[in-house]
């Protein structure tokens, strides 16, 4: 081979003469082609594809909002309904941009769920699960400033109170909450940067999700067992039993996605936010968005200000110590009863939060989300760490192929092979 | 480490077992994949070019009225329509006449006043030289005229005639005669 070319196999020759320079096509027929997957995938796998999927989707309908939108807080509303109204389609990118938000937090909720329930934070997959955490957190920061952008009442508002808790800061607070203004209130400078800062964050997500699924393919992926693929006989390419999964799971997203933005696309949001915003009237319950209403739970939930907006950050500073604070050399729930039941019961306890989060500031609702926070935390803190060392857990299977296929085909001595050849169509 | 797990992969290219066994239900699956997959792809690049069209408020700029009653003979006003300007000129007799004289081999854009003139004494065209896009001096009683007493092009001297005819100059076509009707004696729409 040439001195500096890649010794490509790509047998079309166009597509070599590239290879060999740039060895994109073996990269992807590496990665997501014969890449070793473990066999017993559940469809909770399906969720980072979704993800990645509904990243493109946002990512094209934003650059085409943004091609008609106005960031100015004299035109920003009005430009939304000339978008929904004048122009073709409109109608159409709003709504599945609006809800496609709203569709990422589902998934991501659910992706995350996935890890915690089978231990996919656990060695070696640490840092993966880190980096999951900063592409979570520079969502709910994406997520934020979009939400401001149509400059309703809701916008308005959340950005003041949410802006407003920097102000908790001891000593340089008040100044930074200037700073991150541009003016004495929310106003015109602070709606410009934000528009300039959601349209760079999704970018920001992109390359940290590169690295995420980077780091997923030195360790490979976690599996419902969560015991490691020891040969062949435990996995599958990626294609074409993942990618035909995959695309099972696509068309039950996307029709999910079509019964939200074309038979309710306004269920998940406020009313209030096709109010002009009005500096003078605070609306009677500011609340976020459906998928901050844990976090707000908890903010709410502690009288001191500095103290809520500390453990509202903790709520989800807590999830990048996971892989330290569980000590269980078990992986997946399925084979720790206890944790399992406790990990449910924290599940029921995080609707419950995402429900008080909705609810005013009063009793009996002040009391339910302190109980709820503490519970969140102590899962984490308390539970965790304990239950590795106290819990017995049950035995483990002995290898994903055993689980699946039983004794004898894992063996090859049943019909079954012990390794997996596709084998083409009969014909009829 | 996950190197080592991939497995012996016999994926058989469809040709040799399809070369022989003629077409097999995998073909048929692969071929409609693929066509719905254009499809699909088509119905999802649909909406975003369209919005790229232009929207319903511009589409609703794209006529501007124009009442002409206040125009008197030999005056020239210029209104604005899609975003360029236009002239609306009250002719005298002798521009109609001087325009109607010209023989059309004389013209490099030949055509009759007649073809670019709906009803006398109004004529409408345009005001975007054909050369570069510069707004062409002749509407105001001071401005040059040209040589042809219609309109002077002073970015690279094109001329145009009372019927708004390019004479002389590099500008390759006549002033454009934008789509108009007239919606009474006294006013006109165009676009």
């Amino acid at each position: 081979m040439a001195l500096g070319l890649h010794d490509s196999q790509v047998s079309n020759p166009v597509l070599r003469w590239v290879d060999q320079r740039l060895p994109v096509v073996t990269m992807i027929q590496k990665e997501y082609g014969s890449f070793p997957t473990p066999r017993n995938f559940n469809y909770f796998w399906n969720f980072g594809a979704l993800a990645m999927i509904n990243l493109m989707i946002m990512i094209a309908t934003g650059i085409f909002l943004a091609m008609n939108y106005v960031p100015h807080t004299a035109l920003a509303f009005d430009s939304v309904e000339r978008i929904m109204r004048d122009v073709h389609f409109g109608w159409l990118l709003r709504y599945v941009h609006m809800n496609g938000a709203s569709m990422f937090f589902i998934i991501i909720y659910i992706h995350i769920w996935r890890g915690l329930y089978y231990g996919s934070y656990k060695a070696p997959r640490e840092l993966l699960w880190m980096l999951g955490v900063v592409i979570l957190l520079l969502l709910m920061a994406t997520a934020f400033l979009g939400y401001v952008l149509p400059w309703g009442q809701m916008s308005f508002w959340g950005a003041t109170v949410i802006t407003n808790l920097f102000s908790a800061i001891p000593v340089i607070g008040p100044t930074i909450v200037t700073y991150l203004w541009g003016a004495f209130s929310v106003d015109n400078p602070t709606l410009n940067r934000f528009f300039s800062l959601h349209y760079l964050m999704p970018f920001m997500i992109v390359g940290v999700v590169f690295l995420h699924v980077a780091a997923l393919h030195i360790t490979g992926s976690n599996n419902p067992l969560g015991i490691e693929p020891k040969g062949p006989q435990d996995t599958l390419p990626f294609h074409p039993y993942y990618t035909i999964k995959d695309s099972v799971g696509i068309v039950v997203y996307l029709a999910v996605f079509a019964g939200l933005v074309f038979f309710a696309p306004n269920y998940l949001g406020h009313a209030d936010n096709y109010i002009p915003a009005n500096p003078l009237v605070t609306p009677a319950h500011i609340v976020p968005e459906w998928y901050f209403l844990p976090f707000y739970a908890v903010l709410r939930a502690v009288p001191d200000k500095l103290g809520g907006v500390v453990l509202m950050g903790a709520a989800i500073i807590v999830l990048f110590f996971l892989p330290w604070l569980d000590t269980s050399k078990v992986r997946s729930l399925r084979f720790r009863p206890i944790t399992r039941v406790l990990f449910l019961l924290w599940t029921v306890n995080f609707f419950v939060l995402t429900w008080v989060g909705g609810k005013p500031a009063e009793q009996p609702y002040v009391l339910i989300s302190q109980i709820c926070t503490m519970l969140y935390f102590v899962y984490f803190l308390v539970a965790l760490p304990l239950l590795g060392r106290l819990e017995r857990p049950l035995p483990l299977p002995e290898s994903i192929s055993r689980a699946v296929l039983g004794m004898k085909a894992s063996l090859g001595a049943g019909p079954m092979p012990g390794a997996v050849a596709a084998k083409p169509m009969e014909k009829a | 480490m996950a190197e080592a797990m991939a497995p012996q992969i016999k994926t058989t290219p469809v040709e040799a077992q399809g070369a022989d066994a003629g077409v097999t239900k995998r073909d048929f699956l692969q071929l409609t994949t693929a066509a719905f997959t254009v499809v699909g792809v088509g119905a999802i690049a649909w909406p975003f070019v369209g919005s790229l069209a232009p929207s319903k408020d511009v589409l609703a700029l794209a006529s501007t009225e124009v009442d002409i009653a206040p125009i008197t003979v030999g005056q020239s006003i210029t209104v604005m329509w899609r975003g360029k300007p236009v002239f609306v000129r009250h002719r005298t007799a002798e521009e109609i006449a001087s325009a109607r004289a010209t023989p059309t081999s004389e013209l490099k854009d030949p055509a009759t006043d007649q073809s670019r003139v709906s009803r006398d004494p109004w004529l409408v065209v345009v005001g975007v030289c054909t050369h570069l896009g510069c707004v062409p001096l002749g509407q105001k009683p001071t401005d040059a005229k040209g040589d042809y007493n219609g309109w002077f092009c002073p970015c690279h001297g094109s001329h145009y005639d009372s019927s708004a005819r390019i004479r002389k100059g590099p500008a390759p076509t006549n002033l454009l005669v934008p789509e108009y009707t007239f919606t009474s004696d006294r006013a006109l729409r165009i676009g």
